[in-house]
């Protein structure tokens, strides 16, 4: 197995942790948390792609793709982060669910 | 009665993790699949990289080869922003003082590190044109500068008004897309540079950009933060 | 195959799948935080072994520093004694605590 290869599986293992946390776990912190460890899992698959190239430098192409994805990565995060906030400071729910045991 | 919510809950759960197993096995797959000799569109990168302005060939996809993309990103970021500043409550980004003191260990640290990541910002932003750096980089390091000075209990400075933030805040963006539409006027397609400008102006539009994202980072995190005083029982008089 | 390099790959890749298992499997919700955290810190890493010095560093600034900052700072939001608005409203008789 080489490094790359390693990578490429950790990356495809992690989005589906994140995955996990997306849709199984019901609290909205832990869905923002979800999406950014998968959004780690697809930067660790673009950055291990860049690698396949001979040679000390790797593909610039995914280089750029993932330097923009983790700065636009974090402004989806802070806004989704705004509008937790916002959804607990009107209705007190930390979840979407539809029946809240505490109703 | 517990038993009852707990048992399906459970079965649920069960069948989720399955599911994402399998998904990890096709997931595993395809990754295994791709191709390891195939070098994609490096060489074409390195072959046109003389044309491009600049020697880093990160700065040259993200700035010359891809700038439509980074242009719409930087939107995606400007228009991230906006829905922030939207959702906050009036005036907090006037008032922007998270900590109640400056602890005097934070506040040393914060002197002696945050002069360094203003140094390191731009250092990355001068090497970016040959050497990985740019303004990507530089502005994260601006942003996670200015998040510390505000964790650590300073208050903004007088001049940095909302309506300066929101000028810093959109110039990056609106500096790119001038750049970007005037080689339309001259016959040439969006983002086309002149060869022998292209240089200059995607040192223009980096430094712009470094500000831009740094200020929009530090912005994000002040104003969705909680202030330090109660603004709740303020909402109570409603 | 099996250089001490490969085995600093594998280590990593270890660290970073049960962080993120952790994550997730984690009742407290600010110790899920504080493991994103080191999660992004692993990941910063993980960009150094894979040549990518300048992704390193950003990821280490915002995945880690700013994005784990937001985090904390919400989870702290969702935790404070600051009673919604709502429950204001509803709770009239004084048995929230505004000021």
């Amino acid at each position: 197995m080489t490094q790359i290869e390693i990578y490429l599986l950790a990356g495809a293992a992690m989005f589906c942790i994140g995955l996990y946390g997306l849709v199984v776990r019901p609290h909205l912190l832990h869905k923002v948390m979800g999406l950014n460890v998968m959004a780690v899992a697809v930067f660790l698959v673009l950055v291990s792609v860049a690698r396949r190239v001979p040679g000390p430098t790797p593909d610039a192409l995914p280089h750029a793709m993932v330097l923009t994805g983790i700065v636009v990565s974090v402004a989806a995060t802070a806004y989704s982060l705004a509008l937790i906030k916002r959804i607990y400071t009107e209705t007190g729910a930390v979840t979407l669910q539809e029946t809240d045991d505490d109703a | 009665m517990p038993n009852n919510i707990e048992r399906p809950r459970r079965a649920q759960h069960i069948v989720a993790v399955g599911l994402l197993v399998a998904v990890f096995v096709l997931l595993a797959r395809a990754v295994l699949y791709i191709p390891m000799h195939d070098t994609g569109v490096a060489s074409s990168i390195q072959d046109n990289l003389q044309i491009s302005g600049v020697l880093n060939p990160v700065t040259a996809v993200l700035l010359n080869f891809r700038g439509y993309d980074t242009l719409l990103e930087i939107a995606v970021l400007v228009l991230a922003i906006i829905g922030v500043l939207s959702l906050q409550r009036e005036g907090m980004l006037a008032s922007g003082r998270l900590a109640p003191f400056a602890d005097p260990a934070l506040s040393l640290l914060t002197r002696i590190l945050v002069p360094m990541m203003i140094l390191i910002a731009g250092y990355l932003l001068w090497a970016g044109e040959k050497a990985p750096g740019g303004a990507f980089q530089a502005g994260s390091i601006l942003g996670a500068a200015g998040v510390l000075v505000t964790l650590s209990g300073h208050v903004r400075p007088g001049w940095l008004s909302p309506a300066i933030v929101k000028i810093i805040i959109a110039v990056g963006f609106v500096v790119f897309l001038v750049a970007a539409i005037i080689p339309m006027f001259f016959d040439k397609n969006l983002l086309e540079y002149p060869l022998h400008l292209a240089k200059p102006l995607i040192i223009l539009i980096e430094t712009w950009l470094t500000f831009s994202i740094g200020m929009i980072l530090v912005t994000m995190f002040i104003s969705s933060a909680a202030p330090i005083t109660d603004d709740y029982v303020r909402g109570d008089a409603t | 195959m099996n250089s001490p390099v490969l085995w600093l790959d594998i280590l990593v890749v270890v660290i970073l799948i049960l962080l993120s298992i952790r994550i997730f499997s984690e009742a407290s919700l600010f110790k899920s935080v504080v493991l994103f955290i080191a999660l992004g810190l692993f990941v910063s890493f993980a960009w150094v072994k894979l040549a990518a010095p300048d992704i390193a560093l950003t990821e280490a600034a915002l995945g880690a520093g700013v994005t784990g900052a937001l985090l904390l700072d919400t989870v702290g939001h969702l935790r404070s004694r600051n009673v919604p608005y709502s429950k204001h409203r509803h709770a009239e008789d004084g048995t929230s605590s505004n000021a």
